[in-house]
């Protein structure tokens, strides 16, 4: 009977899931949907200087079918954010977002009536990157903790996509303070009370007051 | 600079128009019935074939400002480089101006960002619609009296969970 410790040495015993993620995390395909001052900076952090292949993670692709991380640099409008969500939609699972920068993340100093209050309200953000606009190392920073992430929860086969909370969709209401207003009401398919658990998040719901 | 020749011509052809001078920059402000006139006589009888801008100022809280939008038209001269600007006034509600499209083609689409941030309607445009904003937007944003953080829009959006896709 063969025993673990008589296993030669360039053979490894690992989990399955361990390794598609150890596979996974060093090999990001980043989606860069830069609209600011934010994506010269990731430019930057592509070019050789800061050299994002370190981590690899440098085939930057435009298409969002060829992606599995996508990277919000810079400011996002309401305009936008349909678009924004599209190409989210389009990327493949498994598939991760990092808001790069204050005005992505918050919207920053441009708290006007265009321009969205963080891009987390309507789109899932894994990791968020402070900075106006943040160095190159930040946003690399923001990689290698987005890899520890990948590491620590993804899985081979999807199980935690499973796992994930089902938000069931949600009727979109007349605002009661602001009638020309739609907001995100009850589910649509909601049958008791058990179905409407999941009802806890209150970003996107109302605006600001 | 405009020549003296052609700020006397306007004023003999347009009594009504005030036609002041800042820094050598000629201003010609005229009652909103000769606005098109006045831009028709300067495009065929002086030289001005170009439409350089059109944009608008609201002196909703100007103390002393006697009308509330103001509508200014740059136009310009390319032979010798001239800037000329006609300003006029309208006023809620319903702002209305005649079109300067059939003047000059270029000012679709700057009458339709006047329209989009304004509110001002230009009769006779062909295609006055939304050039900035969606389609769905209900209000012009740079108007004095909307609020900067808008009422509500940036956030009128459905929101993408990490189920649906």
């Amino acid at each position: 009977m063969t025993r673990m410790t008589d296993l030669p040495d360039n053979v490894v015993i690992t989990k399955l899931d361990a390794l598609v993620n150890w596979c996974r995390k060093n090999s990001l395909w980043p989606m860069p949907f830069a609209t600011a001052c934010c994506g010269i900076e990731l430019m930057a952090t592509g070019a050789s200087r800061h050299d994002i292949a370190r981590f690899g993670a440098e085939v930057f692709r435009f298409s969002p079918r060829q992606c599995d991380l996508m990277i919000v640099a810079g400011r996002v409008v309401m305009k936008m954010m349909p678009v924004l969500q599209r190409i989210w939609l389009q990327m493949h699972e498994p598939k991760w977002c990092i808001s790069m920068g204050a005005c992505a993340s918050t919207g920053g100093v441009f708290d006007t009536y265009a321009v969205v209050q963080g891009i987390d309200r309507f789109i899932p953000v894994d990791m968020y990157v402070p900075g106006c606009p943040p160095r190159p190392e930040q946003l690399l920073q923001a990689i290698i903790d987005l890899q520890e992430k990948i590491q620590r929860e993804g899985s081979a086969w999807g199980k935690d996509v499973e796992r994930r909370p089902h938000q069931p969709p949600r009727a979109l209401l007349a605002d009661p303070k602001n009638p020309r207003l739609l907001v995100a009401g009850p589910p649509i398919f909601a049958q008791d009370e058990a179905a409407n658990k999941w009802d806890t998040g209150k970003r996107g719901e109302s605006p600001d007051s | 600079m405009v020549s003296s020749e052609t700020i006397q011509a306007i004023q003999a052809r347009f009594p009504s128009a005030e036609i002041t001078e800042f820094r050598k920059q000629f201003r010609v402000c005229v009652p909103r019935e000769i606005v098109h006139d006045v831009l028709r006589f300067l495009k065929d009888e002086c030289g001005f074939t170009l439409i350089i801008d059109i944009t608008c100022v609201d002196y909703l809280y100007y103390p002393k400002a006697k009308d509330r939008f103001g509508v200014v038209y740059i136009v310009g001269r390319p032979e010798n480089a001239d800037r000329l600007i006609v300003k006029t006034f309208v006023n809620d509600p319903e702002p209305t101006l005649p079109t300067v499209t059939d003047l000059w083609e270029g000012a679709r689409w700057l009458e339709r960002e006047v329209w989009d941030m304004f509110g001002i309607r230009f009769e006779g445009h062909a295609n006055l619609r939304r050039i900035l904003l969606p389609e769905d937007f209900q209000d012009h944003p740079l108007r004095k009296d909307y609020p900067l953080q808008g009422r509500g829009e940036r956030h009128n959006i459905p929101v993408v969970t990490r189920d649906m896709g």
